[in-house]
């Protein structure tokens, strides 16, 4: 019971600040709102026992994306611009898709039924079957790297497709990424002793512990999204302090193409050690003499896939905003 | 033996959440921006690191402790180079404290 | 016990939300963004002690590290966006963003 009013409180919090943050005309404003949201949204899932996600969403949307959003802000005027007035169609269309979909969410089972369909075949088929072909504690893990590989090897490359984007969107002219960039202007933060001082002192725990998510997804909450969201973190923090001139120099843009592709060539790698050891594409139980050797195999080899592609785009996306002019 | 123990612990909770709320209060009801950031962060390095250490009696010494232990160091040390780098921010921007009739106020220029 | 630090932090966030929805300048919603994200490690250690998921501690470090990564950005932003406006007028004086 107290879970769940704790859980409604929060979810009014969460409308309160949407609202706060369509109707706010400063747009620096509507960056940090939406940091509230992110934080708001982390806990739902926190609540909801799903520690994984709560895990992504802090790192990413509450931590990564607000330093992208506030690098591409420097860019622009602070203001947003005068929009154009409601057009009663659009709202008329849009009103009645959401009464629609809330009609609609009534039809779903509730929170935790036993006797809703995913929890009577496909679910305890899983919570079954991890420890007898897998044997890791984490079954999250289990379920993303193993069971339902297909799905993650399609989200590592539609990452990589992402960043191909924003690179070529902004890199510069003529397919060559980061020539826009101008390495010996900025100097970060570095005139300001406490930061600098600070920041030298917890980077290598930022980098340390990314890796230890990275490698303890298997047991606890983690695995490679997280951990590249982390590690990321902890670079960017070093590229604000010292100066972009430097985290250029640290991890040259070559270096980071060089992650985002390894990493989805790495992941696809294994799906065709797999094929080439005599079994299908992405089937982990061959790579070694024992198959639940060759599944620990396998998922470590692709998280680690996993988190150098995510790392390579974020560090792409965030020295193309933030490096420019 | 461990009554006593969770008696400590509760205390230290408490006295942390007392702390917690005070800065929540005074983050809304104190006048100017600067008197905010002093409220808020202190009750931001304080309240936490009660209650953290109210728990980490709780959970005795297993791997718990330690995390909690890490976090409570992170806590501590961040929270005031964040109050440092959010004044100093507002500084650079230009806000002014109330009642500051000429401009003695410098931002720290960056070396 | 823990439940009412529970509460007393749920409080807290509500009150810190006020403060970013009501703060006249921008640097009030920050204070409340890093005031909330603080105010959500704790909770989140409150959390896992009363639920006794006790491996959920991974997640309040990495939130203490991405709440304050979050206001270095923002002295960042505000530090170059005044630098770059003043490269770009030089004509002008006053240093950077108006604080609204």
């Amino acid at each position: 019971m107290t879970m769940l009013l704790i859980g409604v409180f929060l979810l009014s919090l969460l409308v309160i600040t949407a609202i706060a943050i369509v109707r706010s005309e400063d747009l620096f404003s509507a960056v940090m709102l939406s940091g509230i949201f992110s934080l708001l949204m982390a806990l739902n899932f926190f609540l909801l026992d799903a520690a994984d996600v709560a895990l992504t969403e802090a790192a990413v949307g509450a931590g990564v994306a607000t330093v992208l959003l506030l690098a591409g802000l420097r860019l622009i005027p602070p203001k947003e611009a005068p929009g154009r007035p409601l057009r009663a169609l659009s709202v008329t269309v849009i009103a009645a898709t959401a009464l629609l979909m809330i009609y609609a969410s009534f039809g779903q089972p509730t929170l935790g039924d036993p006797l809703a369909p995913t929890q009577q075949h496909i679910a305890p088929w899983y919570i079954e079957k991890t420890p007898e072909l897998i044997d890791i504690p984490n079954i999250v893990t289990a379920v993303l790297s193993s069971f339902r590989g297909y799905d993650t090897l399609g989200e590592v490359f539609v990452v990589l497709t992402a960043g191909i984007g924003v690179m070529f969107l902004l890199g510069g002219g003529r397919g060559k990424p980061f020539s826009r960039l101008d390495s010996q202007a900025e100097q970060g933060l570095s005139g300001h002793l406490i930061p600098k001082v600070m920041a030298r002192l917890l980077i290598p725990f930022i980098l340390l512990f990314a890796l230890f998510i990275q490698f303890h997804g298997e047991y606890s909450p983690g695995g490679g999204f997280q951990a590249g969201a982390i590690f990321v973190a902890g670079i960017i923090l070093y590229s604000l302090v010292r100066g972009e001139g430097l985290a250029l120099s640290v991890i040259p843009p070559r270096a980071l193409l060089l992650m985002s592709a390894g990493g989805a060539l790495l992941f696809g790698s294994v799906g065709v050690a797999g094929m080439l050891m005599g079994g299908n594409f992405l089937e982990y139980s061959v790579l070694a003499e024992n198959p639940v050797i060759g599944q620990h195999i396998g998922i470590i080899v692709i998280e680690l896939g996993v988190g150098l592609t995510v790392t390579g785009v974020l560090l792409s996306i965030f020295h193309a905003f933030a490096a420019r002019d | 033996m461990s009554e006593i123990l969770d008696l400590i612990a509760g205390l230290l909770v408490v006295t942390g959440c007392v702390f917690v709320l005070a800065g929540g209060i005074g983050a809304l009801r104190m006048p100017d921006f600067y008197t905010r950031i002093h409220g808020a962060s202190l009750t931001d390095s304080l309240g936490p690191v009660l209650v953290l250490g109210g728990l980490m009696v709780n959970a005795g010494l297993t791997l718990i402790s330690v995390k909690l232990a890490a976090v409570m160091l992170l806590l501590m040390v961040t929270s005031p180079t964040a109050t440092y780098a959010l004044a100093n921010a507002a500084l650079l921007a230009g806000l002014k404290p109330e009642g500051v009739e000429h401009d003695t106020t410098e931002p720290e220029k960056p070396a | 016990m823990l439940l009412v630090a529970a509460i007393a932090i749920l409080v807290t966030m509500a009150l810190a939300l006020t403060r970013a929805l009501l703060g006249p300048s921008v640097y009030d919603r920050v204070l409340a963004v890093n005031m909330f994200g603080t105010k959500t490690v704790l909770l989140i250690t409150v959390m896992a002690f009363m639920m006794g998921r006790t491996d959920f501690l991974d997640l309040a470090l990495a939130y203490a590290l991405i709440n304050f990564i979050g206001v270095m950005a923002v002295l960042w932003f505000v530090q170059e966006s005044s630098l770059r406006q003043q490269t770009q007028n030089p004509a002008r004086d006053d240093s950077g963003n108006d604080a609204q």
